[in-house]
């Protein structure tokens, strides 16, 4: 299947079902998706729980930009963004109910965990702030995920290689996007510079986080399952480089954000925003359990 | 609102079962580059687009209302100007 040949592509069967696109995919068709040999289900679960919240918590605050992006062209995009990450999170929660054996489903783990139970680093959860503190934190969060799930599409865990394959594509897109904004405010006017820089000091001291290595990862890195994401840094810190110095704007130097008691987003200990952002998520559900619509 | 002074532009998309770009709408932005990014993203998302043009709707120039009759008129009496006199062999696609 071939579009880069149109006369190929118009002779394809059509999907009668969609107005304008087909070719719809699943991006776990044909996959084994049982646990493999020799890895502990319940460490694979907490994994997925980690990836996918990250991505559930930074979709949700993409979604927040509904109605208040500074235009209308950036809001789609923002949406969109935020749909990609949010379909990778409904893959990833629901590979946690199947892999430790509850079966769980995915609105399960969204809406029915409190917020220890939710494994995202905190860089996802702060709040949206100014549209560059935004595009700071999306920059971050997304570099720094694609080089994990650049790696990850290896994994001895064919459900969480056949995720981030399809991951890659999207957050390619969404870095290129989160770059592109911080080239134009960063080499702006020099009032877009400095709040740029401003958004992206701010949100510097949640990135040291974003390289520890939890025991859980630590487990299944040894399993060929997880990756380590302290071997991402040299990537990430070389791809920040090229951006910032496009945008002319400077690394900040600022000491990272401590936890506590040295318990962080990965084992379930939050900044005061996740609590507002799980009462929007979770009231309605809660308040009306297995409603449908 | 906004009250920016970003120029207009116009976005074609080729489908996956199309020939041709089609021009699907418009939409604002600072320059090319990001008005390939604002189509994609506004005009492909349910999987519409294999390939994106964008040009400034000030770069189009387009024949006026007032001379459609001294443009148009004059071929609508012609029908032996298409190619409708002759069998078209099986193996030519899209005629």
């Amino acid at each position: 299947m071939s579009f880069d040949n149109a006369y190929e592509a118009i002779t394809e069967e059509n999907d009668a079902r969609w107005a304008f696109g087909t070719g719809f995919e699943d991006p776990l068709s044909g996959v084994d998706t049982s646990v493999p040999r020799g890895v502990d289900g319940d460490d694979l679960a907490a994994y997925c729980l980690m990836l996918g919240d990250d991505a559930l918590i930074m979709s949700h605050r993409l979604q927040e930009w509904c109605t208040n992006a500074p235009e209308l062209e950036d809001e789609v995009a923002l949406a969109n963004i935020g749909l990609d990450l949010l379909g990778q999170a409904r893959l990833l929660l629901t590979r946690a109910g199947k892999a430790d054996g509850s079966d769980r489903d995915e609105d399960s783990h969204a809406f029915f965990r409190d917020e220890r139970e939710f494994r995202n680093v905190r860089l996802v959860e702060v709040e949206n702030s100014d549209f560059a503190y935004s595009i700071a934190r999306l920059l971050i969060s997304v570099t720094w995920r694609l080089s994990l799930l650049q790696r990850l599409t290896t994994s001895a865990d064919p459900v969480l290689a056949a995720i981030a394959a399809k991951g890659v594509k999207e957050v390619t897109y969404h870095r290129d996007y989160a770059a592109q904004w911080a080239v134009r405010l960063g080499d702006g006017t020099e009032y877009s510079r400095q709040r740029m820089q401003a958004g992206l000091d701010a949100v510097w001291p949640l990135v040291g986080e974003l390289f520890e290595l939890h025991p859980v990862e630590a487990r299944l890195v040894e399993a060929g399952v997880a990756v380590d994401p302290g071997g991402l840094r040299e990537e990430f810190d070389a791809v920040l480089a090229q951006v910032l110095s496009a945008a002319t704007l400077t690394l900040p130097e600022v000491a990272p954000r401590g936890g506590v008691a040295g318990k962080r987003g990965r084992d379930g200990v939050h900044t005061e925003a996740m609590g507002f952002i799980l009462a929007e998520l979770q009231s309605i559900p809660r308040a009306h359990p297995e409603a449908t619509w | 609102m906004s009250t920016h002074d970003w120029p207009l532009y116009e976005v074609f998309v080729r489908s996956k079962r199309g020939l041709n770009h089609v021009h699907v709408g418009s939409l604002h932005a600072a320059d090319d580059a990001m008005a390939v990014h604002n189509a994609r993203d506004v005009y492909t998302r349910r999987n519409e687009g294999v390939s994106i043009w964008v040009v400034k709707a000030a770069d189009i120039t387009a024949s006026s209302p007032d001379e459609k009759d001294p443009f148009f008129a004059p071929s609508a009496d012609k029908v032996y100007r298409h190619p409708t006199f002759y069998d078209i062999p099986d193996d030519v696609p899209h005629m």
